[in-house]
């Protein structure tokens, strides 16, 4: 298997999910990039478990660290969400330029 | 009667037994029964403050009476001893082997008069005893207290040695002595008091020892009955108990009445509880309460400056004498091993354990202490003022409590003494001389005072003489025979004092306001007498017996065969009992002569008061027969003679000393009564010429002092107590306070200070300087330079935080970007 394939899709996921967190203003939004950072390195992390699988190395250890990142990635989900949420009740708006509140 | 004077070191050879009684293990409820009626009384007396007497007597009463039991056990036994015993050598060895080898340390309080048998190889050592003090059954446990460790080493090789060398003293003394006495051992039972980590832990420290894990030091309290102990506890608590009861009328409505009784008890407990002390360090407790307990009713009138001054002068003047008891105790202690144990520190002089040199130096030290405590030259000036105290007060302390402390002292540790000073075979020494000096100088004292009390307090200095005199010359039994009638008449005399005083004003002048009382105080004159016939030593009263035999127990008259041959000790002895007779004559004839020179109606006391008299009367005329010559008034003396000798001294085995007793003496009996007589007489012819021309008179203007100007000299030296307090207080005291502490002053003000003044100085610049360079400038610059730069970083980083999260987000990646960048191009 190549496994560079694999490489150049997660790294073209990963700068679309960057590019969305810097350009978007829509929190959710910004969550989503996120989200597609994150799938960007569960694709790198299966792919070299498979490699290093074919390599003779038994391991199903990209696997785990994949799923352990799904779950931790819904739970951050969750608390962005929260906080999405709670900035939208107290100013009516869910754009992140507005929350500059900690401004030193 | 005796034996050969024996060299230093020698194992003692009288045999010995074991006594053995419920009363001997408990003797601690003797001293115990006064010091609860003294917890009682401070907590309860002001309750009853009227009856606060019935408390202490009580108390007092059943210790004469738990005493006179123990006694009367203690010579029963003895006796029994000697009717079961043969002459016979193997009859001997063959009841010791029934009757047990025993070791008297029972540790455990419940040894119910059984001393435990030791069956631990000694029993082929003829008739050893082991008279050890306490923790010997721990030893044998295998708990080895450093008490008896160097002493325990190599214990067989003792035992083995001693009886060759027993076996062939005891002979020796079977066909010298004719009939030795089986002497009772002492019973010694020990607590645990406390006990500490050692220091110096290779001292007598064997291997097993180091193997268990180091030594610990033990302290033991216990009790020690023997027939020095005993002896004393019947004389404390005999004499203690009269006192009680003539204070009831003597300070009957005092306004310290249950303060009083209550130091009363303490004092008889105290001096219980050091009579009873199985090892040193007790016996300095109960000889510091005893201290105190004479401080506080020396001072019982407190108001009064001068009364409260004499109690000071008392407690100061002891406080002298402490520190050599202290250093001397410590230096037996290590001589002896790190033990404060009486009887191992007694084994170790016997026996030679410790050095010569050590004795010497620790008996020296404990001179010191017996000089104040005992009222010996030079230190004695405190006595007479002590009589600033209610007179029974008196009474006990110079009866049986406090004075005679140093004399038990010195006999409790005598064989450090006998060792120490090289007594035997000597014709001087240190300790005898000072006895001497004080019955001497004491009796010249006696002469000039005016006040019937004082005269009695030099007769005490000077009896006390007498008593460290015989120890001084070896003659244990006669000082401590001297003690036990001293009591009697002393008390007697003393509580006579105080009859006469409650009759006369309150007052003790004998010029002033006494004189012609005989026939107005019958009671009182009866028994005045009979205590001045006991103490100037006439025949058959208890002072003969007793200073008859300090002189034989000289050894300085021809014939007699004590220890040394002390001529001069000897001589100062006669002139001192011949001061005895003379000042005593002079008091009897000033108080009940003549004519009455007061201005009151002096009658006999209460009965509480005239009972108490007559019964220490009745004491002090029979107390001497006790010990009466045994080759006198043939086979009655061969019977009944010597008795306080068998009864209380103490038994050979290896912690007391063998002393050879004096030979009585007809002539030097009739010497000594003849001396007494003779300035008896003189005295009286003079005192009634004197009062012949004018007896109301208190003051002559034409007495031997005003006629004779050597007599006149010595008025004058005897009136200032030989300078000895102006050498105290003018001299030590004011060289002290004056040149010396000016001295010191400009020593302090000029040298010490100005060494404090210039350290001080540059320790202040010192301090200036860097307080200006290096606190202010490095230490506190570093901490600003921080604080500033922190600061001045904050200012420029905070732009970075603008709040912005897209920018923070930039940021995160550009820079993780970087760090990319850097991994690739590094790995």
């Amino acid at each position: 298997m190549l496994l560079n394939q694999y490489l150049l899709l997660a790294a073209a996921l990963f700068c679309i999910g960057v590019y969305g967190v810097l350009t978007r203003k829509n929190g959710v939004m910004v969550l989503m990039s996120i989200e597609l950072i994150l799938n960007a390195v569960n694709i790198n992390m299966v792919a070299f478990g498979v490699h290093n699988a074919e390599a003779g190395a038994a391991s199903v250890g990209g696997a785990v660290f994949a799923l352990f990142i799904i779950a931790v990635a819904a739970a951050e989900v969750g608390v962005g969400l929260a906080i999405v949420l709670l900035i939208y009740r107290n100013r009516r708006s869910i754009n992140v330029a507005d929350a500059s509140l900690m401004k030193g | 009667m005796s034996l050969m004077s024996t060299p230093l070191f020698a194992a003692a050879a009288a045999e010995t037994f074991q006594p053995a009684s419920w009363l001997f293990d408990n003797v601690w409820i003797v001293p115990a029964l006064p010091a609860l009626s003294f917890a009682l009384i401070l907590l309860f007396g002001k309750n009853f403050a009227k009856h606060v007497h019935i408390l202490g007597i009580a108390a007092v009463a059943t210790g004469l009476l738990f005493s006179t039991v123990t006694a009367f056990a203690w010579i029963t036994q003895y006796e029994d001893e000697q009717s079961h015993h043969g002459p016979a050598e193997e009859d001997h060895s063959e009841e010791e082997g029934a009757g047990g080898f025993v070791t008297i340390a029972n540790a455990d309080e419940e040894g119910d008069g059984h001393a435990e048998e030791e069956s631990d190889g000694h029993d082929d050592s003829g008739g050893e005893i082991a008279a050890r003090g306490c923790n010997v059954e721990e030893n044998n446990h295998g708990r080895f207290g450093p008490e008896a460790a160097s002493q325990f080493i190599g214990e067989d090789e003792y035992a083995l040695t001693d009886a060759s060398e027993i076996a062939a003293t005891a002979e020796e003394g079977e066909e010298g002595g004719g009939g030795e006495h089986i002497k009772p051992a002492a019973v010694v039972n020990c607590l645990d008091w406390f006990e500490t980590g050692s220091f110096g832990s290779d001292i007598g420290a064997s291997g097993d020892e180091a193997a268990q894990g180091g030594r610990t030091l033990k302290f033991s309290i216990g009790t020690i009955a023997d027939g020095q102990s005993i002896m004393m506890l019947f004389v404390v608590t005999f004499i203690s108990l009269l006192v009680h009861v003539f204070s009831t009328e003597y300070v009957k409505g005092d306004r310290r009445y249950v303060h009083y009784y209550a130091f009363l008890s303490l004092f008889t407990a105290s001096m219980l509880f050091m009579v009873l002390s199985a090892t040193t360090l007790q016996l300095i407790v109960g000889w510091e309460l005893v201290g105190v307990c004479s401080f506080a009713l020396i001072g019982h009138w407190w108001e009064d400056q001068d009364n409260s001054n004499a109690a000071l002068k008392a407690f100061l003047t002891n406080r002298v004498g402490d520190i050599g008891l202290l250093i001397g105790m410590i230096v037996l202690f290590f001589g002896a091993g790190q033990t404060f144990d009486i009887m191992t520190i007694n084994h170790a002089a016997v026996t030679g354990g410790l050095s010569q040199t050590t004795m010497t130096v620790a008996s020296l030290c404990l001179l010191t202490a017996v000089m104040s405590k005992s009222g010996q030259f030079i230190l004695h000036t405190w006595l007479p003022d002590a009589m600033a105290g209610p007179t029974p007060v008196s009474a006990l302390i110079h009866a049986a409590t406090m004075v005679v402390a140093g004399i038990y002292m010195v006999g409790r540790l005598y064989p450090v003494f006998w060792n120490g000073l090289m007594i035997p075979g000597s014709s001087f020494n240190i300790l005898a001389f000072v006895g001497a000096l004080t019955v001497v100088g004491g009796g010249a004292l006696a002469f000039v005072q005016r006040d019937i009390k004082k005269v009695l307090a030099y007769s005490t200095v000077s009896q006390l003489g007498y008593m460290v005199l015989a120890l001084g010359v070896g003659a244990w039994t006669a000082a401590m025979f001297h003690l036990f009638t001293h009591a009697f008449f002393k008390a007697c005399l003393f509580l006579g004092a105080g009859a006469l005083s409650h009759a006369c004003h309150h007052s003790f002048d004998m010029k002033d306001e006494m004189g012609g009382l005989r026939k107005k105080m019958p009671i009182t004159y009866a028994t005045f007498l009979i205590g001045t016939f006991a103490l100037a030593g006439l025949f058959p009263f208890a002072g003969f017996w007793s200073k008859d035999e300090i002189l034989v127990g000289t050894g300085g008259f021809p014939g007699t065969d004590a220890n040394g041959t002390y001529t001069l000790l000897l001589i100062m002895g006669l002139i001192g009992a011949a001061m005895t007779a003379g000042y005593m004559t002079r008091a009897i004839w000033l108080i009940f002569f003549g004519e009455y020179r007061g201005h009151d109606h002096p009658h006999d006391p209460p009965r509480a008061m005239s009972w108490s008299l007559i019964i220490l009367a009745v004491f002090a005329t029979f107390a001497g027969f006790l010990n009466i010559p045994a080759d006198w008034f043939g086979p009655i003396g061969e019977r009944y003679g010597l008795k306080f000798e068998q009864w209380f001294e103490p038994g050979g085995g290896d912690v007391f000393p063998v002393i050879s007793h004096g030979d009585s003496n007809l002539l030097l009996a009739i010497l000594a009564t003849l001396a007494a007589v003779g300035s008896a007489y003189v005295v009286w012819t003079y005192y009634q010429r004197l009062y012949a021309k004018n007896p109301a008179a208190t003051e002559y203007s034409d007495g031997i002092r005003t006629k004779n100007s050597f007599a006149s000299a010595g008025y004058t030296l005897l009136e200032n107590k030989y300078y000895l307090d102006h050498l105290y207080t003018g001299i030590i005291t004011g060289f002290t306070k004056g040149p010396l502490a000016r001295a010191a002053y400009w020593v302090n003000q000029n040298v010490i200070d100005e060494v404090i003044d210039t350290a001080g100085r540059t320790a202040t610049s010192a301090g200036r300087f860097v307080y200006k360079f290096i606190d202010q400038g490095t230490i506190d610059g570093a901490v600003n330079l921080s604080g500033n730069s922190s600061s001045d970083a904050g200012q420029v980083l905070r732009r970075l935080q603008s709040g912005s999260i897209r920018q923070y987000a930039s940021l995160m990646f550009g820079a993780a970007t970087v760090l990319a960048a850097v991994f690739i191009v590094a790995v």
